[in-house]
């Protein structure tokens, strides 16, 4: 990369991040900061019921309280011309898609299923409002167990999807994997549930639309990670206003792990609300609606069997999975127990035969799409304590059957049996700088001790891959996307030689504005302070797809090292004119253009945009001003993998599980910003142990949302957490020009089943071979018994 | 937040909040409102009014004199942890009220509060029940003291009358050879006790128990003593072998489950902590 010496702040340094001290100030302003003149607020009643029939709404006392605008039913939206959906943005062959509508028309199939809208002066009357709508409803029997809700006779979500099955799905070959298992000198077999998590960004979910009548242009600030594919959907599904008339904006996002992807009514009701009223409204999601309208995670029924020659190699997996969709399906949800799951089944193992079946479910509850890692954590969950399970049938040490199923390093790239073709990776790499960081032999040799005093420990590895970023279009169209996956950058270099970079990447914590200023730093050889990042506007930058599925450093950071490059090829062009030299014989490092082998004579980046601006003496041919596009459609998904290696203590007495030492090795491929990374890892490592240990949502049977509050939904707590232990190797993406991978998930991918792997561990001399998360201490101490 | 309409009141001194609370029947006293403002926020409690007891100094204090431990009402978990007063004459009670929550809550919340809210999952119910803690309560007739053990009646209900406030909270402070100790089992989501024991012993001369009692939080309805089975112990050694047959007899009668814990593993927790404490009070003492 050129200018690679940019001081401290280039490409790999890990200087801190520029966001942070307005948003630790408290001076970051997010969109329930903002006030626009004439401003109201909306609020939306909520079904209390899992399940039941609307017979009537009675909105009259609420629309005669004192300071109310308006209030709305179904019929107000559909009365007034809308489209009113809420689509589904990713197709399966024979997915059921019932209807959508902005608000429960006839019928509300979850507890959160909004069923009217009311508009009022300020946000205590619109609370007020909501207690004086009275809803006749008709309590119809509800289900939220997936595996369930597919039985002859369970309350149907859904008339026209028969047994609630929304779709039945497979990856791989049926034949081959059942010979595989004939043949097996070993199986092992596992039934487990992937529990039902809450996101919990620290921002609940808003939005301040400002309809403007005179124009017919809708300015929409929401929280968002992809303000695009929100204008998108609110154009052509919900509002039906031209794309041109609508600009969304994200300003500062306090976190979304996937929630805030999701096109949902909320943000759409507060824009059809500005249009009823002719005035700005606000929406706010309380804590409470946030547990009952974000969309929640995982939540999968599953069994899995690996089958085993003689020798302990993998000769087949077969996985059966019934995967919640919740009560509609949710923008990209048919993807997420699909393509970012049964794609994902052969680990980092060299496994001849897989077969996967999914049925996706709907259930009467909260609609269930990508949380951060979105498939793979499941996948890897289940690969992971299939492979653990082998080892112990097989008497094989957890350690020694990995390697011994390993992708070799040679091996690659890898077409696995389930659609990926791995790029890259050396597996054992990492597994071999894990295992002597823990100390691996020393800690079997203190375990064993441990036990004689009647102490449990255990340790559990998971030597997990991921696929992250995507790509490309083509491929993820021919999956069923309704959406792209390349992405967009614009470096627009002024006349002064600063730099603004926009993304169409929408960062929420991430620090774009940092990492993505380091790259260009070092492609233009720029001082990092001369650079700003700019994200989340759909009126300032070209479309972009945004931010999740940790994809924003593979394809933005991309676009953005090749808009780049175009900037550094034009000003070439031009140094060429100015210094009176062929182009092929200037060179360019740190910001400057020289004649080979003459760097006393050079133009800076600055000189060279200066007289692009001015124009007074461009080359034929040349355009003025300095700027370049580039919209970067990526090869291949990237793969990140590691080790991550999780040791617990079993109290014998509680059944407390104490996590004493967590090590992770990543391999992200190039690293940007060594402190973000780790950053990103250790986040993604808190929300797994979260999963693992603390986090479930429970349904009772008549699907009510019981833990429906912090006091009762375990988020993880700091002092829960040891302190985390990171290491890294780097094998470069072979197929972008950074050589970067994905970090935001892989965390929260391997880290469920290293902890449950260990647990397992600790309790091997109980007999124990399998413990459902979240692994409480009162699941341990029965297993105990 | 959004609660529903309310009137607020903020009285400067008992006399007249009792005045307003007899005025108000469906008022309800704020102190630090680290319980009433959640459930107002949620729209589960909605009541016409709220009197802030907050400004009255009276309720501030924490004194000791003859023997006897006094601690205002409004005095916050953090005052009442960090109190040389309260850590020398009650430690327990410092203990407890240091497990609270966390810095922000223990900065506002206060003992008179908690008390009242009588939630028997939190962490001081045990702690006045294990102390033998006298409370003092002011109503529109005058003022009347009720022992801890009196003051618990049911879920997140009390002795105290719809109009009486709860002023004072006064403890025998320790005497020599007592050693107490408080061990909490959190639930994760709350951080509440899922089992919370308080645990007071004294050791005579010659290192036999004199005296023990052993209470609980977060097992069933209200916290709730255990003194039967501490009872067991005077006399003993308080080796660990007489702390586990002594606790190996506990049964928590209406012990309740939920959907994070069963009441039967809250029973076996009750043992495992309730030892756990009484170890750790023994080696204090």
């Amino acid at each position: 990369m050129a200018g690679e010496s940019n001081g401290a702040a280039g490409f790999g340094s890990s200087i801190r991040r520029r966001e942070d001290p307005e948003l630790i100030t408290g001076r970051a302003k997010y969109t329930d900061d903002l006030k626009l003149a004439g401003m109201v607020y909306c609020t939306i009643l909520r079904s209390d019921y899992a399940h039941a029939g609307i017979n009537s709404i009675d909105t009259s006392e609420a629309e005669a309280l004192d300071g109310v605008l308006g209030v709305y039913t179904a019929k107000d939206i559909e009365a007034s011309g809308v489209p009113g959906g809420v689509p589904v943005g990713w197709l399966l062959p024979g997915l059921k898609t019932p209807e959508h509508f902005m608000l429960a028309k006839d019928t509300t199939r979850y507890v959160g299923d909004g069923v009217a809208i009311v508009v009022a002066e300020d946000q205590y009357t619109a609370h007020d409002a909501l207690e004086l709508i009275y809803v006749d409803y008709d309590p119809r029997d509800g289900i939220a167990d997936p595996k369930k809700a597919t039985a002859d006779g369970a309350p149907l979500v859904h008339d026209d999807a028969p047994n609630n099955i929304a779709f039945d799905w497979e990856i791989g070959d049926k034949e081959s994997t059942d010979a595989a298992f004939a043949n097996a000198a070993h199986v092992a077999s596992l039934d487990i549930v992937n529990n039902r998590l809450i996101p919990n960004a620290m921002e609940p979910r808003a939005a301040l639309a400002d309809y403007n009548d005179i124009t017919g242009e809708l300015v929409l600030y929401m929280t968002t990670q992809n303000p695009h594919i929100h204008r998108l959907l609110m154009s052509l599904a919900s509002l039906g206003l031209p794309e041109h008339k609508i600009r969304v904006i994200a300003p500062e996002v306090g976190g979304g792990f996937g929630s805030k992807i999701h096109h949902y009514a909320d943000e759409a009701i507060a824009a059809w609300a500005s249009m009823q009223v002719g005035r700005p409204v606000k929406w706010t999601a309380t804590r409470t609606e946030t547990y009952i309208t974000d969309a929640h995670g995982r939540d999968h029924v599953t069994h899995g069997e690996m089958a085993i020659d003689a020798d302990g190699r993998f000769i087949g997996l077969r996985v059966d999975t019934y995967a919640a969709m919740g009560a509609y399906l949710s923008t990209f949800a048919p993807a997420v127990p699909t393509y970012l799951y049964g794609t994902l089944m052969s680990g980092e193992y060299d496994l001849p035969a897989i077969y996967c079946h999914v049925y996706g479910v709907f259930t009467h509850t909260v609609p269930v799409d990508a949380y951060r890692g979105a498939g793979r954590p499941e996948a890897t969950f289940i690969v992971e304590r299939l492979v653990d399970e082998a080892a112990r049938v097989t008497g094989i040490d957890p350690v020694e059957i990995r390697r011994r199923n390993f992708v070799a390093p040679d091996n690659f790239p890898y077409q696995t049996q389930v659609a990926l073709a791995y790029d890259s990776g050396n597996y054992e790499g990492a597994l071999d700088k894990a295992l002597e960081a823990i100390g691996y032999d020393d800690f079997r040799t203190e375990q064993a001790a441990a036990r004689e005093q009647g102490k449990y420990l255990g340790l559990g590895l998971s030597t997990y891959i991921e696929a992250c970023g995507l790509a490309p279009s083509a491929v993820v169209g021919s999956l069923g996307a309704q959406a792209g996956q390349w992405e967009s950058a614009v470096v627009r270099v002024h006349a002064t030689g600063k730099v603004t970079v926009y993304s169409g990447c929408s960062g929420h914590g991430q620090g774009h504005e940092t990492t993505f200023a380091q790259i260009v730093a070092s492609a233009l050889g720029v001082p990092y302070d001369d650079i700003d990042v700019v994200e989340g506007d759909t009126g300032s930058m070209p479309h972009g797809w945004g931010t999740y599925g940790s994809r924003s450093a593979a394809t933005g950071g991309s676009a953005i090292a090749s808009a780049a490059e175009k900037v550094v090829d034009k000003a070439r062009t031009i140094a060429a004119h100015l210094l009176e030299a062929a182009e092929e014989d200037i060179e360019f490092e740190d910001g400057n253009f020289f004649v080979k082998g003459s760097p006393d004579q050079s133009q800076s980046l600055p000189d060279v945009a200066l007289q692009a601006y001015l124009a007074h003496n461009l080359p034929k041919g040349i355009e003025p001003a300095l700027e370049a596009t580039s919209f970067y459609d990526p090869a291949n998904f990237v793969y990140p993998f590691g080790t991550h290696i999780a040791i617990v203590e079993v109290c014998s007495q509680t059944g407390n599980v104490t996590l004493q030492r967590y090590l992770a090795v990543d391999d992200v491929g190039n690293v940007i910003n060594p402190m973000i990374v780790d950053g990103q890892v250790h986040g993604g490592i808190a929300q797994g142990i979260g999963q693992s240990l603390y986090e479930t949502a429970v349904y009772d049977d008549g699907a009510n949302l019981l833990s429906g509050t912090m006091l009762d939904y375990a988020v993880p707590k700091a002092h829960f957490m040891p302190s985390f232990e990171t290491d890294r190797t780097v094998t470069p993406c072979p197929h972008n020009p950074l050589g970067v991978k994905g970090v935001g998930e892989a965390g929260s991918i391997a880290s469920p089943a290293a902890v449950v792997n260990a647990v397992v561990d600790a309790l091997s001399p109980f007999g124990v071979t399998h413990i459902d998360m979240p692994v409480t201490s009162e699941k341990v101490w029965n297993a105990m018994k | 937040m959004f609660p529903s309409k309310f009137d607020y009141h903020r009285p400067s001194s008992v006399q007249e909040a009792v005045q307003i609370l007899s005025d108000n029947p469906d008022a309800k006293v704020l102190a630090g409102g680290h319980s009433l403002i959640p459930v107002m926020k949620l729209r589960l409690a909605t009541p016409s009014a709220l009197i802030d007891i907050g400004r009255i100094d009276a309720l501030k204090g924490i004194s000791r004199a003859n023997g006897s431990l006094r601690i205002g009402a409004c005095v916050t978990y953090n005052e009442i942890a960090n109190s040389g007063v309260v850590q020398d004459a009650a430690p327990l009670l410092a203990e407890a009220a240091g497990q609270i929550g966390d810095r922000q809550v223990r900065y506002r919340g206060t003992i008179g509060g908690n008390l009242s809210h009588a939630d028997p999952a939190s962490d001081l119910p045990a702690a006045a029940l294990a102390l033998g803690a006298t409370l003092h309560v002011s109503g529109p007739n005058g003022s009347r003291s009720v022992s801890a053990s009196e003051f618990f009646v049911d879920l997140m209900m009390t002795s105290l009358q719809a109009d009486e406030i709860l002023t004072e909270v006064e403890i025998s402070a320790a005497s020599a050879g007592t050693g107490s100790a408080y061990v909490k089992f959190e639930h994760p989501a709350s951080g509440y006790a899922l089992c919370g024991a308080a645990a007071v012993v004294t050791r005579g001369a010659g290192g036999s128990c004199t005296g023990a009692s052993l209470c609980f939080n977060g097992v069933s309805a209200t916290a709730v003593s255990a003194n039967g089975v501490a009872a067991s112990l005077v006399g003993s050694d308080l080796s660990d072998g007489a702390v586990e047959s002594a606790v190996s007899n506990l049964s928590i009668p209406d012990a309740a489950g939920d959907m994070f814990a069963s009441a039967g593993y809250r029973q076996e927790l009750a043992k495992a902590i309730g030892a756990q404490a009484l170890r750790t009070a023994r080696d204090r003492a």
